[in-house]
């Protein structure tokens, strides 16, 4: 072992809580999203629902580092102010997985069974009600698999924050590359474990609200599974 | 507020841009052609149970999907320079790094193709007697591919959307191109901007092919 793990230990942890105040300010942003965008594309009104899929298309179809780079360095010409780095991290990376989210939102609500609506008009509940008591909470026990890997997908896209210069772990990796040469190979693969650790906290936690979902909906919770095995989804990470 | 913006500065921007987008798709097409064969190996080694290096598989794979690509293209980029004296272009590195970690991905894309392909094939491949190597070759991949060409092509189109990362590295791809002439005229809103369109015609109209080719897949 290096003499210089300690170092780079220390180092590395500097960058941490950026990593994941970014993280979990994109989360929260991208749950927003998803729900104003994938219930705004199942929405009566045709204007909501073209707004929220405009929002979906440009934000899917473009590339996140271009998000990135045209918030923080094109739009400051527009408005005339620029965003601090952490906040304009945070807000792109909402944006960018709030779009892939709207996605998981409305395939969910449109999954659950026709009669579930069909019964809760029979009851005579309200048509916000309707989507608050009834279809919302039976989706969104499916909408949590797909989320965990958007998620995962999210903590994986802070790294892009090097190039705004937010003081993130891979910027504090990139700092340390000049200085420790002989000792690169440590350097990374100590910022790749805290973002493997931080993966299986996500996934850890995702599992547990599962569980509690579906044990609140009356469904057998499913086995317990291996942390790493996520199995995958094709269409959260590519396409239109 | 008056938005200064000038179609002078998209008109000459657009050819730089061109250029990039050049190297743009060349990098796509090179990593994706390397994700869909080594994503192949991957799921056949995996599928095959050959102890320790299917376990071993496994755990590179979670391993590469669970951590930031960026870090993992400077990471080969820069070890492999420092340490190993083995000069690699920034280009290559790029094409090798986003062509292994998406293969991570399109593995488990064909262990789903080939686990839909039904118990009964293997059943008769095995009652025929037909070696190992034959019955993947001959009755199983041909088979399993087909079903997964549109969730590759997904792949490719997220592939694409990754590029503009390796200017960290300093590959000269659309995005890099773009920086450069806005730091040079300060057209930065103009060159982002045309960057961003690119980016959305070109995964649009891939996606559009991609979509066609789903709905042809039962044909195929």
């Amino acid at each position: 072992m290096s003499a210089n793990f300690g170092l780079i230990v220390s180092r590395i942890l500097e960058g941490l809580p950026t990593t994941v105040w970014a993280t979990l300010g994109g989360i929260a942003l991208t749950i927003v999203l998803s729900f104003a965008a994938g219930l705004g594309m199942l929405s009566r009104l045709a204007v909501v629902r073209w707004v929220s899929r405009f929002y979906v298309e440009i934000f899917r179809g473009t590339s996140e580092v271009v998000q990135l780079f045209w918030i923080f360095f094109a739009l400051p010409l527009l408005v005339g102010f620029q965003l601090v780095p952490l906040f304009a991290g945070i807000v792109v990376l909402g944006l960018n997985h709030g779009a892939y989210g709207g996605e998981i939102v409305r395939g969910a609500v449109q999954s659950v069974p026709r009669a579930q609506h069909e019964g809760a008009i029979a009851l005579n509940l309200s048509a916000a009600n309707r989507m608050v008591r009834v279809i919302l909470p039976q989706a969104v026990v499916e909408m949590i698999p797909p989320f965990n890997n958007l998620f995962i997908q999210l903590l994986k896209s802070s790294a892009l924050l090097v190039f705004i210069s937010a003081g993130e772990m891979t910027e504090i990796s990139e700092q340390l590359r000049p200085t420790l040469g002989p000792d690169l190979v440590l350097v990374y693969t100590v910022v790749l474990v805290f973002y493997l650790l931080l993966a299986i906290v996500i996934t850890v936690v995702m599992r547990q609200l599962e569980r509690v979902g579906a044990r609140r909906l009356g469904r057998v919770p499913r086995e317990r599974r291996r942390v790493l095995s996520r199995g995958h989804a094709p269409d959260s990470a590519g396409g239109l | 507020m008056t938005v200064d913006w000038s179609w002078h500065a998209v008109a000459e921007a657009f050819p730089l841009l061109l250029r990039g987008l050049v190297v743009t798709l060349e990098i796509t097409v090179l990593a994706a052609l390397l994700s869909y064969v080594l994503g192949l190996v991957f799921a056949v080694i995996r599928m095959s149970r050959i102890p320790v290096l299917s376990q071993l598989t496994f755990l590179f794979i979670e391993a590469v999907r669970s951590t930031p690509l960026l870090v993992q293209v400077f990471m080969f980029y820069y070890v492999l320079q420092s340490q190993t004296g083995i000069l690699l272009s920034a280009f290559l590195s790029g094409v090798i790094v986003i062509g292994v970690h998406y293969a991570c991905y399109t593995s488990e894309v064909y262990r789903a193709g080939i686990e839909a392909v039904p118990k009964g094939q293997w059943e008769a491949a095995t009652a025929l007697n037909l070696p190992r190597g034959r019955v993947w070759t001959s009755v199983i991949l041909p088979q399993a591919v087909p079903r997964v060409l549109p969730a590759l092509g997904n792949y490719t189109i997220a592939m694409f959307k990754e590029t503009p990362l390796l200017l960290g590295i300093g590959v000269l791809e659309m995005l890099n191109r773009a920086k450069e002439y806005g730091a040079e005229t300060f057209r930065v809103l103009e060159a982002y901007t045309l960057a961003g369109v690119f980016f959305l015609v070109i995964s649009y109209i891939a996606s559009v092919m991609v979509r066609r080719l789903e709905s042809r897949v039962g044909t195929l």
